[in-house]
């Protein structure tokens, strides 16, 4: 046995899941679909939601949702009463979404149908953050209920988010929610991020979320004719 | 905990490396980015796991950190952040997203023999 010796490499260890997700971003764009991926905590009000998103949606446009869960399909039964097209991916014991994921479960949809599609992703706001999926828009969500202080103990998911929503607003006062110092903690982590407030449940605030994201869908277009 | 799949990466990548040069890996150095979105602690531990019953069991893995790294508009160069809960410039206190270093995730080296 020769000496041990020391050799130069450099290999990024999500190179695989960060090819599949340029790929995915590709289609996306040649299809004129807007990708918008969802990451929050357990129980923080994601699949209430997006229920209310898709079905405020779409009698203007055409949507459709990927959902990973853990174990259940209840997430997805919930979600197939806005009438929407939604698939389930069952993560098993998985804690986050890899793009390959997203990949296999589009693999029999016509992107060309659809002018929204959303990917809820595991409730979880440690792991998903490493991992692209290809999406156009990060949205990380968070209820009043949460306390102020979430994004200075999650900085990594709420920096790597594009916007933040903050839902459950009918409780704010229940809880003694102080926005505030809410906004401020976002402001520290992710400088310039735009925040919605809301309520899922009322409907409160979702026509300004709503008309951001048909905003963005225009540019999304625009951009890819060019 | 997602580091057992990040450090199995880590393992499939090393063993790609060592069988395209025909040799054996003792360690594998990777640069850990502050927002990477991986625990260091955890990764190590789920590293000796990953390892078991493939060519790299008994190899270390020897993390360099790297803090984030911003440029800083005002002061018109790159700054150092002290943490990732807070993206103003050390010297300046101007607030920025122009984020230079500190999400790698990368194998930069390994140590080998024939």
């Amino acid at each position: 046995m020769s000496e041990p010796r020391l050799v130069e490499v450099r290999r990024n260890v999500l190179k695989q899941n960060d090819v599949i997700a340029r790929s995915l971003r590709e289609q996306f764009r040649q299809a004129g679909v807007f990708v918008v991926s969802l990451v929050s905590s357990p129980g923080s009000g994601k699949t209430t939601f997006l229920e209310k998103t898709l079905t405020l949606l779409q009698p203007q446009y055409r949507v459709a949702a990927l959902v990973g869960d853990l174990a259940t399909e209840n997430d997805a039964v919930r979600l197939a009463r806005s009438k929407a097209p939604v698939k389930q991916i069952t993560t098993g014991t998985l804690c986050h979404l890899e793009a390959a994921m997203v990949q296999n479960a589009l693999s029999d949809w016509d992107l060309h149908h659809f002018d929204f599609l959303f990917i809820e992703n595991v409730g979880n706001l440690v792991c998903p953050s490493s991992y692209d999926l290809g999406e156009s828009l990060r949205l990380v969500l968070m209820s009043v209920t949460e306390g102020e202080d979430k994004p200075l103990k999650y900085p990594t998911i709420f920096n790597s988010a594009d916007i933040a929503v903050i839902t459950k607003n009918e409780l704010t006062t229940a809880v003694e929610f102080d926005w505030q110092t809410a906004r401020n903690s976002i402001e520290s982590v992710r400088p310039g991020m735009k925040i919605f407030r809301l309520s899922a449940k009322t409907g409160e605030g979702m026509n300004d979320y709503l008309d951001f994201l048909a905003a963005q869908l225009r540019e999304h277009r625009s951009i890819a004719l060019k | 905990m997602h580091e057992l799949s990040i450090a199995m990466g880590i393992v499939d990548a090393a063993m790609d490396e060592a069988r395209q040069r025909g040799v054996h890996v003792n360690a594998v150095h990777l640069r850990l980015g502050a927002l990477s979105g991986v625990v260091k602690d955890a990764l190590l531990f789920s590293y000796e796991a990953a390892c078991q019953d493939t060519p790299l069991a008994g190899s270390r893995l020897i993390v360099e950190d790297v803090p984030v790294v911003v440029f800083c508009p005002r002061c018109d160069d790159t700054r150092v952040l002290g943490s990732v809960q807070s993206f103003l410039c050390p010297e300046c206190n101007t607030p920025t997203m122009d984020i230079r270093k500190g999400k790698e995730l990368e194998i930069f080296a390994l140590e080998v023999e024939e």
